[in-house]
C-alpha cells in the first residue's frame, strides 16, 4: 500500500538509528459489564476475584522480573518494583472495594472505573513526568484485568529479529517481557521522554521514537521503516538513496556509542594509579544529562552568564537560587563550580549599562563589575549560597588579578553569608571558594594567591590571549593565539606548582584542557582535574587511562626544553600518534 | 507521635522510583505514616498518594509518624530524606 504520509515527526527518546521492518503490536480493549450484583455472596466472590487477581499479577511481575534480572538494568528492575507496588495500592484497592459494596458493581467494572479515574487524575497533572505516569497506572489496571477475566492468553509476543516495533503505547511490563535484544527500534503513537518505555529503551539503546500520533497507524506488518531517534522520524517505506544514507548514519552512530559507552563507566586514572578528575563545563541544568552520559565526575566551570544574558533586565536573586539550585539537584551530589557574573568583555549586556570602552577585554569586566556594584554581587552570591544545601557548590571568582580583589570578594561573600544566618537561612557553611587563573598577574603570583583560595581553575582562553597579548576573535592574527607558546606553558606549570605547594586543588576549564595533544603535558605537570565541553571527555579519558604518570611527567619535562611551539606541536603529535 | 520536615533532595521530585523506596521502607515498621504538603495530608502507604501530591525538587514536606517504633522509624527516614534520595 502507498502511505500518504511517509515522513512522521515524534519526540526522539532514545538516540540512534534503526532500519527495520515493521512489528505493529495491538492491543485489546477491556469493557464495562454492567451487570448489578445483588447478593452479598455475589459481593464477597468479586471482592475474592479481585484480590485473587491482584496476586497472580504481583506473581507475574515477579516472574519477569526474576527472568530478567540476571542481564537488566537497574532502571527495568527498579520500574518492576514500581509496578509491584503500585499492583498492591492501598487506594487502589479501597476505591474498587467501595464499588463493589456500596455501588453494587462488578469486580471488572469496579477496577476499569478507578483505574480510568486514576488515568485521568495523572493525565491531567500539570508536569511532564506525572501525566506520563498514567501509562503506569493504565498498565497495572490492564494486568489485574487480564487476570481478573480468566484470560490465560500467553503473554511471548512473537516477531521477527531486527523488527521495528509500532505501538499505540508500550506498557513497562510488555516492553519487559519482551526480547529486547531481537528489537531494532520502537516508535509509538503516545508517550514521551519519561514514559518508562522511553527509559529502558534508553537504558537498552534501542533507537525510539515517541509521541508520533495516530500518523503511525497506517504502517502495517513487514512495511520497511527507518527511525531516527535523533531527530524523531519516523520514515515510512523510504528509497533505496534515503536507506543508504541511514545505514551511513546508523554505522557510524554506533561505532562512536560503543567508544562512549566502553569508556563511561571507567575511572580516569594513569596506568601508574595516578587519579584524575574530569568533569564539564556547562550552562544549565539540562547540560548535566549530557555530562553524566560522558562519564563526568562532576562541574569544573557552571557558567553564569546564560541567566544575564538576553533579558531587559537583573534576575531577581530568587531566579537566581531557583536556576542555581536546580543544577545543584540534579548533580547527584557531585562537585558543581559555579563561576560568579563574567559579563563584559566579549559577553556585552545591555542593563549593566555598560559604557563603550575602547578596549573592552581590559576593561570593565567581571569580578571588576562586581567589587563596584556591590548590590549585583551580593544578590548573586546570597542566591548560590542558599541553594548550595541541595548539592555540592563551590564558587569561584573570574578575572582575579591580585590578593586584594580575591579578599575585598570573600569579605562581600562574608557579607552574604551574614545577612543570610540573620534571616535564619541554610547555607554550606564551608563552601569552597576558588578562582580563575587567566591573567598572567595572577599565573606569575600564584604562590600569593595559593595561600588564600581553596582551589584554582586555569582558564586558558583568556589567559592565552593576554599572555600573547592576541586577540582570538582577528583572523589576521589567530596563528599567534597559541596554547603551546613555551611563555603561556610556563605559566600554566607555575599555577600548578604553586597550587600543589599551599595544598590546594588546581584544574582548568578553558579550551586546552580538552585537545588531546596538550592531555599528556597537562598530566605531567600535575593537573588534577580537566574541565571541558562534556562531549570530549571520553577523548581525553582514553589518553589518561592508556598512559603513565611517569611518562607523563618525562614528556613535560622535554616540552619545557623546547623553545619553539611548533617542535613542541611536532614533537606531540608524534607521541599521540 | 513525631513530625519532621524534609526538603526533597532529589531534582525530580517524589517521582516513581523515591515514592517506591520510601513505600516500601515505612513497611518495615509498624508505626503509621502520613506526608503533608501544604494544607493536604496522606497516608504514606499509598504509592498513588504520594504520586498524586505532586511533590516537586526542592520543596519541603512534613512527615508524621505514629507508633510503638516511631523514634526507629524517624531515624530512618532521615537517613532516606538527607542521603538516600539524592542518589535516587
Amino acid at each position: 500500500m502507498k502511505t500518504d504520509k511517509s515522513y512522521i515527526q515524534g519526540i526522539g527518546v532514545s538516540l540512534g538509528t534503526a532500519i527495520g521492518k515493521a512489528f505493529v503490536l495491538k492491543k485489546n480493549n477491556a469493557a464495562l459489564i454492567g451487570k448489578s450484583l445483588e447478593t452479598k455472596e455475589e459481593i464477597t466472590i468479586e471482592i475474592e476475584k479481585f484480590d485473587v487477581a491482584v496476586k497472580s499479577s504481583v506473581a507475574e511481575i515477579e516472574t519477569i522480573k526474576n527472568y530478567i534480572l540476571p542481564t537488566s538494568t537497574p532502571e527495568a528492575a527498579e520500574i518492576l518494583e514500581t509496578q509491584i507496588e503500585l499492583l498492591q495500592d492501598p487506594e487502589i484497592r479501597e476505591c474498587v472495594l467501595q464499588k463493589i459494596n456500596e455501588e453494587k458493581k462488578s469486580a471488572n467494572d469496579a477496577l476499569l472505573e478507578t483505574i480510568h479515574s486514576f488515568v485521568e487524575l495523572f493525565k491531567n497533572m500539570n508536569d511532564e513526568y506525572m501525566s506520563a505516569r498514567s501509562a503506569d497506572v493504565q498498565d497495572i489496571g490492564n494486568r489485574i484485568l487480564k487476570n481478573l477475566n480468566h484470560s490465560t492468553e500467553k503473554e511471548s509476543i512473537k516477531f521477527e529479529p531486527g523488527s521495528i516495533i509500532i505501538a499505540d503505547d508500550i506498557p513497562p511490563s510488555d516492553i519487559l517481557s519482551i526480547d529486547l535484544s531481537q528489537i531494532a527500534g520502537i516508535a509509538t503513537c503516545n508517550g514521551s521522554k519519561t514514559s518508562h518505555a522511553s527509559i529502558i529503551a534508553k537504558s537498552k539503546n534501542i533507537p525510539a521514537v515517541a509521541g508520533c500520533g495516530n500518523d503511525l497507524l497506517q504502517i502495517n506488518n513487514a512495511d520497511t521503516i527507518i527511525l531516527d531517534g535523533i531527530k524523531g522520524y519516523v520514515i515510512i517505506n523510504p528509497d533505496e538513496n534515503i536507506i543508504t544514507e541511514y545505514t551511513k548514519l546508523k554505522d557510524n552512530y554506533i561505532k562512536k556509542r560503543m567508544m562512549l559507552q566502553s569508556l563511561k563507566d571507567v575511572a580516569p586514572i594513569t596506568t601508574d594509579g595516578r587519579q584524575i578528575k574530569l568533569t564539564a563545563n556547562i550552562s544549565n541544568s539540562d547540560d548535566l544529562d549530557v555530562m553524566f552520559e560522558n562519564g563526568g565526575e562532576g562541574v569544573g566551570l557552571f557558567r553564569t552568564e546564560l541567566l544575564f544574558m538576553n533579558r531587559d533586565s537583573f534576575p531577581t536573586e530568587e531566579e537566581q537560587f531557583d536556576f542555581y539550585k536546580k543544577v545543584a539537584l540534579k548533580s547527584k551530589n557531585k562537585p558543581v563550580i559555579i563561576r560568579t557574573i563574567d559579563i563584559g568583555g566579549d559577553k556585552q549586556v545591555s542593563y549593566f549599562g555598560l559604557p563603550m570602552e575602547q578596549n573592552p577585554f581590559l576593561g570593565y569586566r567581571a569580578i571588576r563589575i562586581c567589587l563596584d556594584r556591590k548590590d549585583i554581587f551580593i544578590a548573586q552570591l546570597k542566591a548560590i549560597l542558599r541553594a548550595s544545601i541541595f548539592g555540592n557548590l563551590k564558587i569561584m571568582f573570574p578575572m582575579i588579578a591580585n590578593a586584594q580583589e580575591l579578599r575585598a570578594a570573600k569579605e562581600i561573600l562574608t557579607e552574604a553569608k551574614n545577612e543570610l544566618i540573620k534571616s535564619n537561612i541554610k547555607f554550606d557553611e564551608k563552601i569552597q571558594v576558588g578562582i580563575m587563573i587567566e591573567i598572567p598577574a595572577a599565573a606569575i603570583a600564584a604562590d600569593i594567591l595559593a595561600k588564600e583560595a581553596d582551589f584554582f581553575s586555569i582558564g586558558t582562553n583568556d589567559l592565552i590571549q593576554y599572555t600573547l597579548a592576541v586577540d582570538r576573535m582577528n583572523d589576521k592574527i589567530k596563528d599567534l593565539y597559541d596554547p603551546f607558546n613555551p611563555a603561556v606553558l610556563r605559566l600554566i606549570q607555575n599555577s600548578i606548582e604553586q597550587a600543589h605547594k599551599h595544598n590546594i586543588h588546581v584544574g582548568m576549564c578553558g579550551e586546552m584542557a580538552s585537545d588531546p595533544l596538550a592531555t599528556l603535558l597537562l598530566l605531567g605537570m600535575g593537573l588534577d582535574e580537566f574541565s571541558m565541553s562534556a562531549a570530549s571527555i571520553p577523548d581525553v579519558k582514553n589518553c589518561i587511562i592508556t598512559n603513565s604518570f611517569a611518562n607523563a611527567s618525562a614528556i613535560t619535562k622535554k616540552v619545557m626544553e623546547i623553545d619553539d611551539s611548533k617542535k613542541i606541536i611536532t614533537y606531540l603529535k608524534e607521541i599521540i600518534s | 507521635m513525631i513530625t519532621k520536615d524534609y526538603v526533597i533532595l532529589a531534582a525530580e521530585g517524589m517521582h516513581a522510583r523515591p515514592a517506591t523506596a520510601l513505600v516500601k521502607l515505612t513497611k518495615k515498621f509498624k508505626s503509621s505514616f502520613s506526608l503533608k504538603k501544604d494544607e493536604k495530608i496522606i497516608k504514606l502507604n499509598s504509592m498513588l498518594n504520594i504520586l498524586s501530591m505532586g511533590a516537586k525538587g526542592g520543596e519541603t514536606i512534613s512527615v508524621i509518624i505514629e507508633g510503638e517504633d516511631e523514634l526507629l522509624a524517624s531515624e530512618a527516614l532521615d537517613e532516606f530524606f538527607n542521603e538516600q534520595l539524592k542518589n535516587l
